[in-house]
């Protein structure tokens, strides 16, 4: 970097909207589908772990170590596997979604309180129907507190699958950032990361107000 | 599994270990001081300030707000954002081990800063009264009542920094700052695998013996009357926090 | 060590405001005076101002006017630090520390006053002692492994630690169930009589307040002093039709608190133990004034339950099985109504009246309550 080099290049960042846009796609687009995905496989986990109380164990020390695991080195580690791929990318980013998830999960439909189960079983809902109309809806709350805390924390990983040669907003904040040191990218990379984790946080609390109009005190 | 086998190799070897330049355990010295380093300063820095606005309520919606916004800033995003800043202060002296220390003592402060809130603002106000009532100083309550009724939440929430640190050290690497991260870095540009896992599973064991050691530390602080006991807590935002995956 | 006895408590034209504004007052202009080593109980509905009246005392609410004065001092004159390390105080969560073990919760005032470690020692033992509690075995516990009961005393000794003269309890047994309430009522009454502090005491249950005061301050809503008196003469004659209301129509029932068991002569219970010869025993039943039955007790001389003629029967010794029905229990501390409606609701309609440990003192049956109250002049 010559020391002349501003911090903030506002020219190079309108040049440059395009590519910006298509990064800031990207990266909306690994996040949403690794999210998506964790949560699928979470549900099923959690959903094992409740009817089947010994596998919890088991699942929360794998998903403890998964997420021990630098993920700069999981990234990499993967390349042997699924190839320089967006799969890559993604199988990573969702296993380290599980561990929040499957937690979180768990958690809040062990939450329900015991007489709120029992009434509803003693109003003649089935098994099937009990879990959909009472204890998913009361459990939801604290489920979407483990889906945006999973979001926030995917939207910062994303970022080191630049060196995989993906990486979404990572590219400008690594690549043409931090190697050519270019502040600018830097800055517009961190920035949009930031605006994006805040915007995916407040568009999840603002889907469990919906879902839970009943629990509206409880969100922060 | 075999590239398991290779990483494992490569750290059996005692030469990786022993070269000057560029052994291992020259790397898991940097890597250990940086993370202490970070560490010492996010809670020199975080810890008053979360005991603060957890007495007095004063500044908390502030404070928690940008602690937030810090947690969702990307861990690379901290050396992105150091890193020039120091290069332009201290020159090329400014690579490695300074812009290092600031990106890691930035992301080390907000889990302990909303966790020391939490605690303190968790503690019955009950108590509080009682030991005013009792004749406490403001700083009695606080030395006496309120830290040591919310030790877990503030240890839970220095753990989880620690944790976050070590493992976002690897990244110090890409900034010069050397750590176990300097490996990874290497093996990818020379495609030596073997180094990458080794590096990798050194990195993890690290962290799992991080919260190890603090988890007892934590057995040994908490008095046995707080013990907690019963149901787990759940993940929640700008709650208790929980270690991110970096590096 | 002597502990000290009570100071004067005299309120002088006290009102408090909350807020900046000129409000409504939560307190209204109190003057009354607390005499040294008095129970002064603060009753009222909710939001009558009782806490806020209490609080003033220790500081932990300031008066908007008026002043508070402790054997003549202004409470305001002191550091409110000093004062309150001068003042006990207990609340109704207790509000003991969790991690702090029982001797460190009552060692904490001894503490803050800088006292040393040997006599903060023997002040922490003689006070578990004081409230029944070994020390042995108590000092080193948790609050958490302690009984809701248990807690409670500790937090009275807590209060006593550096033997203030005044002691504030707001609403202390609110938590407790209403059998074990009757139990630390009664503790804290015989402690009362061993220390004979100044104490005031917040309640919004009018037999409480009846049982524990020497003096009852009846607030009303708006923080004014309703009627300031003994329980005996609130009850014959309550000065306004809120107090009438207040402490309710069934004053004539109410005045049953104002005597205990110890005022009535107590007959003695026609006593068997296991291992007792069953022949002996039937005789004995039969020659004594029993009504009937035998009451067994074990070892320690503390009640198991009672045996009639027909459990008797046989040859051979009595067993520890051999109880028909469980006995109600009071002690000398309890009032005559409270014994009253437990006998009632026993089969037996007999109480066994029992003392600090649980030994048989004696027996109450409903005739010699009734008797008490013909002599008394029968209640209104
Ligand atoms: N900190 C406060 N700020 C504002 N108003 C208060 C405060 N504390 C109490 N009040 C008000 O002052 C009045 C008296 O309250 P206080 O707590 O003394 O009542 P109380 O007689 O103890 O009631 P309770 O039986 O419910 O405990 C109430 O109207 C209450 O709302
Ligand atoms: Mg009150």
């Amino acid at each position: 970097m010559n020391a002349d080099e501003p911090f903030i290049r506002f020219d190079w960042i309108i040049d440059n909207l395009g590519q910006i846009g298509q990064r800031l796609g990207e990266h909306v687009l690994m996040v949403v589908a690794s999210v998506l995905i964790g949560f699928v496989i979470s549900f099923g986990l959690a959903l094992l772990a409740r009817s089947h109380r010994w596998t919890y164990g088991p699942i929360i020390a794998v998903t403890s170590t998964l997420y021990a695991i630098p993920s700069l080195a999981l990234f990499v580690l993967l390349i042997p596997i699924t190839g320089l791929s967006l799969t890559t990318g993604i199988v990573a980013l969702v296993l380290y979604t599980l561990l929040i998830l499957v937690r979180n999960i768990v958690v809040a439909l062990d939450g329900v309180p015991p007489e709120v189960v029992e009434a509803a079983t003693g109003m003649g809902y089935g098994p099937l129907q009990r879990f959909w109309r009472v204890e998913l809806p009361v459990a939801t709350p604290v489920i979407v507190a483990g889906l945006r805390i999973a979001t926030v924390t995917t939207v910062g990983l994303v970022a080191i699958t630049t060196f995989i040669g993906l990486g979404g907003l990572g590219y400008l904040i690594i690549n043409s950032g931090t190697r050519r040191f270019f502040p600018t990218s830097i800055y517009v990379g961190v920035a949009l990361c930031v605006v994006l984790a805040v915007v995916a946080d407040l568009l999840l609390l603002w889907l469990q107000r919906r879902l839970t109009p009943w629990a509206a005190a409880q969100g922060r | 599994m075999e590239l398991f086998g290779q990483g494992i190799a490569w750290l059996a070897d005692p030469a990786n270990w022993t070269d000057p330049r560029n052994g291992i355990f020259l790397r898991l010295w940097e890597h250990v001081s940086l993370s202490a380093a970070a560490l010492a300063a996010a809670i020199a820095i975080g810890l008053p300030i979360g005991v603060w606005i957890g007495h007095t309520g004063r500044g908390a919606t502030a404070v928690i707000a940008i602690a937030n916004i810090g947690r969702a800033v990307p861990s690379i995003g901290w050396l992105g954002i150091v890193f020039p800043l120091t290069l332009v202060a201290f020159g090329r002296g400014g690579l490695g081990f300074v812009p290092s220390v600031i990106a890691l003592t930035a992301l080390g402060i907000p889990p302990i800063v909303t966790n020391a809130y939490a605690g303190m603002r968790e503690v019955d106000a009950d108590l509080v009264e009682a030991g005013r009532g009792m004749g406490m100083r403001e700083m009695d309550v606080v030395r006496q009542v309120e830290i040591p009724v919310a030790l877990p939440v503030i240890l839970a929430g220095i753990r989880v920094s620690a944790v976050q640190i070590v493992a976002t050290a690897t990244l110090a690497a890409i900034v010069g700052g050397g750590t176990l991260g300097d490996f990874i870095i290497q093996g990818i540009f020379v495609r030596a695998l073997d180094r990458v896992v080794g590096a990798a599973i050194l990195v993890a064991i690290l962290a799992i013996l991080t919260e190890l050691a603090f988890s007892l530390l934590e057995r040994r602080a908490i008095s046995p009357g707080i013990r907690r006991g019963g149901q787990a807590a759940p993940i929640e935002p700008g709650g208790v926090a929980l270690p991110r995956v970096a590096g | 060590m002597q502990d000290a006895a009570g100071a004067v408590v005299a309120f002088e034209h006290v009102t408090k405001r909350y807020g900046r504004s000129g409000g409504p007052p939560a307190v209204d202009d109190l003057t009354f005076t607390v005499a040294a080593g008095e129970i002064c109980v603060l009753v009222g509905p909710s939001g009558s101002g009782k806490t806020t009246t209490m609080k003033m005392v220790n500081r932990l609410i300031e008066p908007t006017s008026g002043r508070i004065t402790i054997d003549g001092q202004d409470v305001m004159s002191l550091p409110a630090v000093e004062l309150r390390r001068r003042i006990g105080y207990v609340i109704q969560q207790v509000g003991l520390f969790p991690h702090l073990t029982v001797a460190e919760n009552i060692a904490v005032v001894p503490g803050l006053l800088d006292w040393d470690k040997p006599r903060i020692r023997t002040r922490v033992e003689e006070l578990l002692d004081l409230i029944g509690l070994e020390a042995g075995s108590y000092a080193d516990r948790y609050p958490a492994e302690l009984s809701g009961g248990e807690r409670q005393r500790v937090g009275v000794a807590r209060a006593l630690a550096a033997d203030p003269p005044v002691m504030l309890m707001d609403e202390p047994f609110g938590a407790v169930d209403p059998i074990r309430r009757d139990r630390l009522q009664n503790e804290f009454l015989r402690l009362q009589d061993k220390v004979g502090k100044t104490v005031i005491f917040v309640t919004h249950d009018v037999d409480e307040a009846i049982k524990m005061a020497d003096r009852i301050a009846i607030l009303q809503r708006g923080g004014t002093l309703a009627q300031y008196d003994a329980p005996a003469a609130i009850l014959a004659e309550p000065a306004s039709e809120f107090v009438e209301h207040f402490v309710g129509a069934d004053r004539g029932l109410k005045r049953l608190s104002l005597n205990r068991v110890s005022d009535l002569e107590l007959t003695r219970p026609i006593v068997v133990r296991a291992g007792d010869d069953r022949a002996a025993a039937r005789g004995r039943l039969r020659d004594g004034d029993g009504a009937g039955y035998a009451l067994l007790v074990d070892a320690e001389g503390r009640p198991i339950g009672w045996i009639d003629d027909d459990e008797l029967a046989g040859d051979g010794t009595i067993t520890a099985d051999a109880a028909r029905a469980g006995a109600v229990t009071v002690e000398p501390e309890t009032t005559l109504r409270d014994a009253l409606s437990a006998l009632l609701g026993s089969s037996v309609m007999l109480g066994v009246v029992v003392d600090e440990r649980e030994r048989v003192i004696g027996l109450v049956s409903v005739e010699s309550i009734s008797d008490r109250l013909r002599k008394a002049g029968s209640p209104t």
